[in-house]
């Protein structure tokens, strides 16, 4: 019977994406209109196929598949993230790779959020749904709830990846950073959320633990949060239902101010609180050691996920927003460095009594690299909230040397050794096909980062100079283009870091490789309970 | 958990919580000290500084704090400092006969470096951040000048521009596009008639031929010399500098279909003293007459 329901449900769906397909008024909208009538034509066939077949028994054990499919995704979506980020960066270097042959797709406008869209989103979208679906399952004791709902939110979440993408070069976008698809991708990405939630609060309501581990809080607060942000934000009404095109409900300041609570808190829920999710369970694992302190970890994480949500403000500094409310976001910005700071403490002190292993377990050297990243851009981000140190900061690259300091030290490490933890225990091997790997991987990641921040600090520090700089009559000395050409150096250094950055990262997609082609996929028994 | 005995952990011999979950337990170390404090001493700072700058929302407007600070009136004051200190330079500025401005030696400086500046902000994305120009956009470091070089013509262009729609005082002047006046013949000839007169490389049979046609159809604004005509903007085609570009193929484009440079009005934008500082600052870079 529910098959027939599906099969109406899918049926609707090809006949309103045919007619969108026929009415679209942009090439966006049509393009994607084709892509979910095919996603529909495809599950309509799989869904027919299997009516009246004998159901198979129910599985039983860890549901693993959507893990693994998140493993191999996740691996996928990082090269292609930080290919497009190469590219851009040469772009910014030498303007004449915005070749005329490939316009207007392959604009740096338009690549641009292709390539953050593709790391925050694709990579660490991805390595959040995986990993909070192996967390939750074991600290939880549980199989995951809802059956293939997991496979939905995994599939969901990836076609609309695959719909902003093609967006982004097609030329649909509602301009607000970090949030540029259009009104049906919000949609659709709010029901695949939902779904997530439902699935995460289904295991953890099944768990056999009594208390609710750290890690699961903080994925927890990750999901219900970025769920907020992502629907306020994204309130629009669409100009014309076969058309992409939407107009914001907030306008001015009000949106501005609405945009960069959504931004800071995609930093702060997305890739902080989610992260530190990752964090509390794969550092104590590969250590082999208890969580430093359990008091520490409540406390930093009720501060952080209550300060984090005020801090937005400090991201229009100097601008049409109020003095009061750009104080405001200013002063829970340098409250929230402390409460940051414990999830590094916290994470560095579980090493206590296994420092020795970081000499012969590069797994362990990058979570510890990654937490140091973590603890200098946690540090950073308030000082540079600072309205003094904004004035000089804001609208540089200083900023991009901040964001990446962040997203390739602290997301990007902690990713990299999930993905080595992970992968050779959902396919049944001891460890990764190649240890030396992860060392070569280890050392290009960190040296790449560490010339991209560099550069971006001096290149930033030295702009932001530039633009104040005047002369005794209170005359600007430089143009706006002097700045642009004098930052030349800093952007090849840049472009080159993020090679380096990138080769490793096609190193550790081979390792990935050569191990999974090598081992078999197991099903885990789930767990029993601690005593 | 075992019924309420402590789960010593052997490496730190500190209890922890009795908690396991997938085989991690977690220790039960106090708040670090020197973090706690840290934490305390960054609240403490945030409650003196929302006291001191405005911060807190009330119902009709926001608290104002102690020190009157606004980001606005920052500003506002960083602007007033540098007019007051200048108001009396810029005054004589704005009234100073330009001709002899550079007998004045601090007024000519001050009018360098405020026209400089007025430059970097407002011309340079077309004429570029050294003044050197681009096609289409003439260099103001040489001495060749469209419609002139002196102080009283390029801060008259400044001030109206050329060839806009905004200010009925724009310098205007508009070439015939010959596309379909002249035969293709005739446009291959006149081309090579211009690269004769500015000493290139031509065929000197079809320069020949075109000499005539320069005559009947260029030399009413380009002058029966070729040498130009400022009232008209018209340039001097016997030279090595070019607007768009002096090879065989531009020299037809712009036969053919002529060209139509604009510059906006600045006097709408920039008051007197600056127009009078920016035409003194392109005066001294090299060109001025």
């Amino acid at each position: 019977m529910g098959n027939y329901i599906k099969l109406a449900v899918l049926g609707v769906i090809m006949l309103f994406a045919a007619v969108a397909a026929n009415w679209g008024r942009d090439a966006a909208y049509i393009v994607h209109a084709i892509i979910i009538l095919l996603v529909a034509g495809f599950m309509f066939l799989r869904v027919l196929r299997q009516t009246d077949e004998p159901i198979r028994a129910q599985a039983d054990g860890y549901m693993d598949d959507v893990v693994r499919a998140g493993v191999i995704a996740t691996g996928f979506w990082g090269v292609v993230g930080f290919l497009v980020g190469v590219i851009i960066a040469f772009q910014l270097a030498f303007p004449a790779l915005n070749f005329e042959f490939l316009q207007p797709f392959g604009n740096f406008g338009r690549l641009r959020p292709l390539h953050t869209s593709a790391v925050i989103f694709a990579f660490g979208g991805n390595a959040l749904i995986m990993s909070s679906f192996y967390i939750v399952q074991r600290t939880s004791g549980a199989r995951l709830w809802g059956g293939n709902l997991a496979w939905f939110v995994f599939w969901g979440y990836n076609l609309f990846i695959v719909l902003a993408a093609t967006g982004y070069l097609l030329g649909a976008t509602q301009s607000k950073e970090y949030a540029e698809p259009e009104w049906y991708i919000d949609i659709w990405l709010t029901i695949v959320w939902v779904a997530f939630l439902v699935v995460f609060l289904g295991t953890i309501f099944r768990r056999r633990e009594k208390h609710i581990y750290v890690a699961n809080w903080f994925l927890l607060s990750f999901i219900v949060t970025v769920a907020m942000l992502h629907i306020i934000n994204n309130l629009s009404i669409p100009v014309s239902i076969w058309g992409s095109k939407s107009v914001q409900v907030f306008s001015g300041v009000q949106d501005a101010m609405t945009q960069w609570w959504y931004g800071h808190n995609a930093v702060g829920f997305f890739l902080t609180a989610g992260f530190l999710g990752m964090m509390y369970y794969f550092v104590p694992k590969q250590a082999g050691r208890p969580i430093y302190s359990y008091k520490l970890s409540i406390i930093h994480f009720w501060a952080l996920i209550f300060l984090y949500i005020w801090a937005g403000p400090h991201h229009l500094h100097y601008t049409a927003l109020p003095d009061w409310a750009s104080t405001l976001g200013m002063v829970f910005s340098i409250v929230l460095w402390m409460p940051s700071w414990g999830g590094m403490i916290n994470g560095l002190m579980t090493l206590q009594g296994a420092w020795d292993k970081l000499r012969t377990d590069p797994i362990l050297r990058m979570m510890v690299i990654s937490l140091a990243f973590y603890g200098m851009s946690t540090f950073e981000g308030p000082m540079m909230s600072i309205r003094a140190v904004n004035s000089l900061s804001h609208y540089t690259d200083w900023t991009i040397g901040h964001v990446h300091s962040g997203a390739l030290g602290w997301n990007g490490m902690i990713t990299f050794s999930a993905l080595y933890f992970l992968t050779p225990r959902l396919w049944g091997r001891a460890q990764m096909h190649s240890m030396s790997a992860i060392s070569w991987h280890f050392w290009l990641a960190t040296i790449g980062i560490i010339l991209y921040a560099a550069s971006m600090w001096v290149t930033g520090i030295m702009e932001g100079l530039m633009w104040r700089e005047v002369d005794a009559n209170g005359f600007l000395v430089n143009s706006f283009a002097d700045t642009v050409s004098a930052k030349f150096p800093m952007y090849v250094v840049r472009a080159l870091g993020g090679v380096m950055y990138l080769s490793g990262a096609v190193i550790m997609v081979w390792n990935m490789w050569m191990t999974i082609r090598a081992g078999e996929s197991q099903t885990a028994p789930v767990g029993v309970a601690a005593e | 958990m075992s019924g309420g005995k402590k789960d010593i952990d052997e490496v730190t011999g500190t209890d922890t919580t009795g908690h396991s979950w997938d085989g991690i337990k977690e220790l039960n170390n106090p708040l670090p000290r020197w973090w706690l404090y840290t934490l305390y001493l960054c609240i403490i700072w945030a409650v003196g500084y929302s006291i001191m700058y405005p911060a807190w929302p009330m119902i009709s407007k926001a608290s104002a704090g102690v020190l009157g600070y606004s980001t606005r009136g920052e500003v506002a004051a960083d602007i007033a400092k540098f007019e007051a200190a200048n108001a009396e330079i810029s005054a004589q500025l704005a009234a100073a006969d330009l001709t002899t401005l550079s007998q004045n030696e601090e007024l000519m400086r001050f009018a360098t470096s405020a026209g400089g500046a007025v430059f970097r902000n407002n011309c340079s994305q077309c004429h570029g951040s050294g003044a050197a120009g681009a096609k289409g956009y003439p260099n103001l470091l040489d001495d060749d000048w469209l419609w002139g070089g002196d102080f009283e013509n390029i801060s008259y262009t400044i001030r109206h521009g050329i060839r806009n729609e905004e200010d009925f005082d724009a310098r205007y002047s508009q070439m015939t596009a010959f596309d379909e006046i002249l035969s293709n013949a005739e446009i291959d000839a006149v081309v090579q008639h211009v690269r004769a007169l500015s000493n290139q490389d031509h065929d000197a049979a079809l320069a020949a031929e075109g000499a005539s046609v320069f005559m009947d159809n260029c030399a009413a604004c380009h002058g029966d010399d070729a040498m130009g005509n400022r009232d008209l903007g018209a340039p001097d085609l016997t030279d090595a500098i070019w607007l768009y570009g002096g090879d065989a193929a531009t020299l037809e484009q712009t036969v053919r279909y002529a060209r139509f440079g604009v510059m906006p009005p600045w006097g709408e934008r920039l008051t007197d003293a600056e127009v009078q500082a920016v035409a003194a600052y392109v005066h001294q870079l090299g060109g001025g007459e």
